[in-house]
């Protein structure tokens, strides 16, 4: 999983990086409430990324998790400020990687 | 239990009541038999001192009249005197029945007058007081507000759970694997529920004669107590949680985390209640098992999700922290 630390994007930009199968969406946002990715976040960030047929990750550093992963997602350890990078793959990546990005733009509809 | 065809509670009744131990009222009729189909309409006693000694204002006729020692006493002392004019009086009121304490029994000329007017008069040997709590604490569940519902209950880890949910969606088949691994079965297809003291949800078969049969799919009607014998039934139990069974909905969210409680609403009480999606694979059984050792939890005060989530938030605090320290570029 852990993978050599790279240069962190600039935040907020949308990219696309080649894969085997074609392009992937990237996107980088920061946690920007208070508490940090804790249980009903993480639930969201879920249900959210369920809705998608994309494979979703998300990656703090050079931890890589599953988006659809509950559990994953609160081990990241995301706390407030922290960079988090959304890669999505799939015939859906543009909208998955939208909706994470909303999500994390809305605090969570926390604060 | 009162007569379902008629919905009456009668004195007959009553007297029929299967009671056990500590409910045992040990009422006999010694009079009055013709008045036994008389209705009981409300769960309360009365003690008649007050209607012997002429003063009818107010006077709750339509409850059981329970004569103690006292108004024994007083009967009497009206038998001496002649004075049993009072009797009729007391009699002109459809009075559902009298209750004797103590083994106490009336004068003739009372006894006469009960048959003339049909009331039924009945003896126990508890005192006055054991039968007024015993009888109310019977007349309030018969007077319970009650309803039924299509469901299993089953007794897990001491958690009463009713298992709610479409037909076939493997309700029976659950509690079947459920007293399997040693829990028991309370209900099978229509429980029939009594709210008592406002607060608590009674749940017990709504047949005798049913009892304790399942009706499995393929394999017909099945004896639960001749199979897995008495250990794995059990009378009525409360209801202390209510999972919802239900074929697995992909595009319906389902509780990923537990923090927030689900409740449902059953004869004004709530009782909490889970959804839980069916899909070919997953073991019903031992996620109901989890889930009633879940509330058991709950119950003693560990609440797991938000323990767990308040675990997390110390961490991403502490983690905060950190930053701070390593970044003070950044934050300060």
């Amino acid at each position: 999983m852990s993978r050599a630390p790279r240069a962190a994007p600039e935040i907020g930009s949308r990219t696309a990086a080649l894969t085997e199968e074609g392009y992937m969406t990237e996107v980088t946002v920061t946690i920007s409430n208070r508490a940090g990715i804790h249980a009903r976040p993480a639930a969201l960030i879920v249900q959210t990324a369920s809705k998608f047929a994309s494979k979703i990750w998300l990656e703090k550093g050079s931890d890589r998790i599953n988006a659809k992963s509950i559990m994953g997602i609160i081990t990241l350890g995301a706390s407030f400020g922290t960079p988090i990078h959304i890669m999505a793959d799939g015939v859906d990546e543009a909208e998955a990687a939208a909706a994470i990005q909303t999500l994390f733009d809305s605090k969570f509809e926390e604060d | 239990m009162p007569n379902k065809d008629e919905n009456r509670f009668t004195v007959l009744d009553l007297l029929d009541l299967d009671l056990k131990e500590q409910n045992t009222l040990n009422l006999r009729c010694i009079g009055g038999r013709k008045g036994l189909p008389r209705e009981i309409t409300t769960p309360d006693l009365n003690r008649p001192g007050l209607a012997l000694s002429g003063f009818y204002e107010s006077f709750a006729w339509q409850r059981l009249q329970i004569f103690g020692r006292g108004e024994n006493a007083y009967l009497k002392m009206l038998a001496e005197q002649g004075n049993v004019e009072i009797y009729e009086k007391l009699f002109s009121y459809p009075i559902p029945c009298c209750i004797f304490t103590h083994n106490l029994a009336p004068s003739k000329a009372f006894f006469d007058a009960a048959e003339r007017a049909e009331c039924p008069i009945l003896q126990t040997d508890l005192t006055s007081s054991e039968f007024s709590s015993r009888v109310l604490r019977v007349l309030l569940d018969i007077f319970a507000p009650q309803t039924s519902i299509h469901g299993v209950l089953v007794e897990v880890y001491g958690i009463g759970i009713l298992l709610t949910g479409d037909s076939g969606v493997g309700k029976s088949e659950t509690a079947l694997e459920l007293i399997e691994r040693g829990h028991r079965l309370v209900a099978d297809d229509v429980v029939e529920i009594r709210c008592v003291n406002g607060s608590i949800l009674m749940g017990q078969g709504a047949n005798k004669v049913i009892g304790h049969h399942m009706e499995i799919r393929g394999l017909g009607i099945i004896n639960i107590t001749h199979l897995f014998g008495v250990g794995a039934i059990r009378d009525k139990k409360q209801i202390q949680l209510v999972c919802e069974l239900e074929e697995w909905d992909s595009t319906k969210v389902y509780d990923r985390i537990g923090t927030e409680e689900m409740t449902t609403e059953i004869l004004g009480v709530h009782v909490p209640k889970l959804e839980i999606p069916v899909k070919p694979g997953r073991n019903i059984p031992i996620i109901i098992e989890t889930a009633s050792m879940n509330e058991r939890l709950k119950k003693m005060g560990y609440h797991s999700a938000k323990e767990f989530n308040q675990n997390v938030l110390r961490w991403l605090e502490s983690e905060n922290a950190r930053a701070l320290y390593f970044n003070r570029d950044d934050y300060l």
